[in-house]
């Protein structure tokens, strides 16, 4: 006789379940909002939160990866500020072709990262540590290239239509959406690919899993988790691209504190920060969850310092509800 | 004889301040069970670790169907054909059962960057289908129990192709069914082949599965003997280098009739169904039953550390609150995790800061601070009186060996002075001379007049130590025996009787 521990995993309980919570409660912002004020409901306001939460998203997509291997990246957001810097120096400055120095921009991102990733799997300097200490290399060397000074895309116009212009509204005219936001789509696209069906994404769940047992599988962890950070940085440099051209500069006093909320659209996500697992879709939903609660508070009037203190409210609460769910 | 088909010769390892190795040799045919039994300590975990390219040894050679081989990584023993299934086991809780089978070569598609999750999936049912087991390629590993995780060691092993498969102890945490499903697993491996090391603590079960028996002691290989003439007395004094009556018979004096603690109907969902019972004084009252039979959720009910849906506990006949550790320290309950890495000790701590721990109200002085001279001298009289083999009571807790670990959680609970304590699975993981000093100590705090509640997987620890035992079954109370009549076959059918069948207990109790 064997006696089953038979686990019947209610739906409550499921992995699914969080992200159809946040779903949930991203539906129910929206349609609260919508009630409350008629500003809200308005296609030009939905196009500004599709546009609000292109950055953050993007940014996001790539802790996600770093997350759920149960490391942190605190570079995102300034090294964001790195890659926009820089492209607009190959740009402006070096009169490099835009897609030169858009490529040029994302692989610096993309390089910063692979520096993380090496300094975390070969030294074993702990994620915390490396990425702060990025974040504070990658804002200070911004300042120093940019010489203090905004670098603006001013002689080329083009640069600026990447991400603010709409290829949409050209095929749908009127369905004016700026491509900004289907960056990030597109951005999340891949991402959700990279994690859910190649190599990478599953040594992504391995390492945040169990770290030893994967190494004992005989895969180089050491090479994979520099991955992960150098896809991170990527995604940064996707960021820092993607500001540059909405904002028509680069501006080298930007960049701290999007990594937070970079964090926080992630966490919000469902991704548990003790690894092993997340999902590309949670940190969607999670950065939208951000962004319509930013943007919503705003049309009723709330202080943007009590925005804030919401956000950190919300974060907090999706923590616990998480909690609440795998305590069931 | 069938080949050989591992051959090591002279091995040396040494870490740092420690022989570990010390010219030892082991050898594995084709087609056997070969078990290595010794003590904690004895070498056996470090030689397998070598021959499966995780330590690099020192001296000695190594050869593989007869050639001789430097196996430098996990990855080359497996390309040669050597898996080691790790105590720990070691799987990914959060991957699915196939991906983890096939972590690190999995089948790509035509996209070599993409992983083929349909053919991992087939692959991995094929595996199943060898073994005859039961299961879902896409179930998550946390999902399953240790017994079908240890199965999906051994389906990840078999899809290397192994020849030589390595078990640490893999029937630590099984029950006897499951135990008995694994034993069937190895022999069909046997029959196809593969030599398999079996690293053991059950002495018992050598001779149900083993064909020759290796036994080392402080990194010396003492001797190879045919299972079959291995008697397990002879295998022990092999193990500890002197002759120990490892059985001898305790004669259970019959405690006070005062009682001490009582439970009264104690109710959690599925978990704990109406459990009531007595403890009385000066009493080892043995909790036997089977792997999640309910005996732990008891006990960190009662400890406060879970909650409770109903219930009442007593305590010298007064009725308890407990609802906190914190409160059943007060009411005088000590716990003893069988966890002690997770629950028992702060393995970063030293042995001195561990013994004060559940007791730092009498160890500090009126201003506050901690009196570090009260607890080193507490800390040594339990060094002392415990024989805990250590340098000194700064050692971090970590650097001490399982037996000595045990010995300081223990003094933390002696320091904290309780007069009831619980012991959860007390010699898990412990060797044999260890066991026998921790069966010394338990008899002698009985003397004291304190009582024990002992919960144990091991049937004869259970049959030598305790003056009752309470058999539980899925959370039910499912039989209580006097030592007089205490039986291997009385306490199994108590152990698997599922549903409450008033009529078959009378028959086990006639």
């Amino acid at each position: 006789m064997t006696i089953e521990t038979k686990i019947t995993k209610s739906f409550f309980r499921s992995d699914a379940m969080q992200q159809i919570m946040a779903f949930g409660a991203l539906i129910v912002l929206f349609i609260g909002f919508s009630v409350a004020s008629p500003y809200f409901r308005t296609f030009d306001n939905f196009v500004g939160i599709l546009l609000a939460t292109a950055v953050n998203g993007v940014l996001a997509l790539g802790a996600t990866f770093v997350i759920i291997t149960a490391g942190i990246d605190l570079s995102v957001g300034t090294l964001m500020t790195f890659s926009a810097v820089l492209t607009g120096v190959f740009i402006t400055k070096w009169g490099l072709p835009i897609p030169v120095g858009i490529v040029g921009g994302i692989s610096a991102g993309a390089f910063i990262g692979f520096v993380n990733g090496s300094l975390v799997s070969r030294l074993k300097i702990p994620p915390f540590i490396t990425t702060l200490g990025m974040l504070y290399i990658t804002k200070g060397l911004s300042l120093v290239i940019s010489e203090l000074k905004p670098i603006y895309f001013n002689d080329t116009p083009a640069f600026r239509e990447m991400a603010m212009g709409s290829v949409l509204d050209k095929i749908i005219p009127g369905f004016e959406i700026p491509n900004a936001v289907l960056i990030l789509f597109g951005a999340a696209f891949l991402a959700h690919i990279i994690l859910s069906r190649t190599i990478l994404g599953r040594y992504t769940f391995a390492l945040g899993s169990n770290e030893e047992a994967t190494r004992l599988s005989g895969v180089n962890v050491n090479v994979w988790k520099t991955a992960v950070y150098a896809l991170a940085g990527m995604f940064s440099g996707i960021g820092g691209v993607l500001i540059a051209s909405r904002l028509n500069s680069a501006q080298p006093a930007l960049g701290a504190g999007y990594e937070l909320d970079a964090i926080a659209a992630v966490v919000i996500g469902g991704t548990s920060l003790s690894g092993g697992e997340g999902s590309i879709l949670g940190t969607i939903i999670g950065a939208f969850i951000i962004s319509t609660l930013t943007n919503g508070l705003r049309i009723m009037s709330v202080p943007q310092e009590w925005q804030i203190v919401v956000t950190g409210g919300i974060v907090i609460l999706a923590v616990f509800l998480d909690i609440v769910r795998r305590r069931k | 004889m069938s080949e050989t088909l591992i051959k090591m010769e002279g091995i040396v390892k040494r870490f740092p301040g420690v022989l570990a190795l010390d010219q030892s040799s082991f050898e594995l045919r084709a087609g056997e069970v070969h078990a290595l039994v010794g003590e904690n300590g004895a070498g056996k975990s470090t030689l397998m670790k070598i021959i499966g390219g995780i330590y690099s040894k020192d001296a000695g050679r190594m050869l593989f169907e007869g050639e001789e081989v430097e196996v430098k990584s996990p990855r080359q023993a497996q390309d040669l054909g050597i898996s080691i299934i790790h105590q720990e086991l070691n799987l990914m809780p959060h991957l699915s059962v196939a991906q983890n089978i096939f972590i690190g070569r999995e089948p790509r598609t035509n996209l070599s960057f993409i992983v083929d999750d349909k053919k991992t999936n087939r692959e991995a049912e094929r595996l199943f289908k060898l073994l005859s087991l039961n299961l879902d390629p896409n179930t998550k590993v946390s999902d399953l129990t240790v017994a079908k995780q240890q199965m999906v060691e051994i389906a990840k092993a078999l899809s290397f192709n192994a020849k030589a498969l390595i078990m640490d102890e893999p029937t630590a945490a099984l029950t006897d069914t499951e135990i008995e499903d694994l034993f069937t697993v190895i022999r069909q491996l046997r029959k196809d082949g593969v030599g398999i090391i079996h690293i053991s603590h059950r002495l018992e079960e050598l001779k149900l599965i083993a064909d020759r028996v290796t036994v080392m002691r402080d990194g010396k290989t003492i001797d190879t003997l045919e299972a079959k003439d291995a008697s397990k007395d002879k295998i022990i004094s092999l193990m500890v280098g002197r002759t120990i009556f490892e059985e001898a018979p305790e004669i259970p004096e019959n405690p006070s009739e005062e009682v001490v603690l009582e439970v009264r109907n104690l109710n959690r969902g599925k978990a704990l169904q109406n459990v009531s019972f007595q403890l009385k004084k000066g009493e080892i009252l043995g909790f036997a039953g089977l792997m999640g039979a309910g005996r732990t959720e008891v006990a960190r009910a009662i400890f406060g550390a879970d909650s409770y849906e109903a219930g009442e506990i007593y305590i010298k006949g007064k009725q308890a609150q407990i609802k906190t550790p914190g409160n059943a320290v007060s009411n005088s309950i000590g716990y003893l995790s069988e966890d002690r890495k997770q629950y028992g000790l702060v393995l970063g701590m030293d042995i001195k800061e561990n013994v004060v721990m559940s007791s730092m109200k009498d160890f500090i002085s009126k201003l506050g601070w901690v009196d570090f001279k009260k607890s080193s001298v507490q800390a040594q009289d339990m060094v002392d009186a415990l024989d805990i083999k250590t340098p000194t009571i700064e050692q971090k807790i970590k650097f001490l060996s399982g037996g000595n670990q045990q010995k300081v959680v223990i003094g933390k609970w002696l320091t904290a002075d309780t007069d009831i304590l619980i012991f959860d699975e007390p010699t898990r993981g412990i060797d044999v001379g260890a066991k026998s000093e921790i069966y010394k100590l338990l008899n002698d705090l009985t003397d004291q007049g304190k009582s024990i509640i002992m919960i144990s997987s091991e049937l004869p620890e259970i049959l030598r130590m305790s003056h009752r035992v309470v058999v539980m079954c899925e959370g039910r109370i499912t039989g209580v025996l006097n030592a007089d009549e205490m039986s291997q076959e009385k306490i199994m059918k108590f152990a698997t009787m599922r549903n409450n069948n008033v009529q078959e207990k009378e028959a086990i109790a006639n």
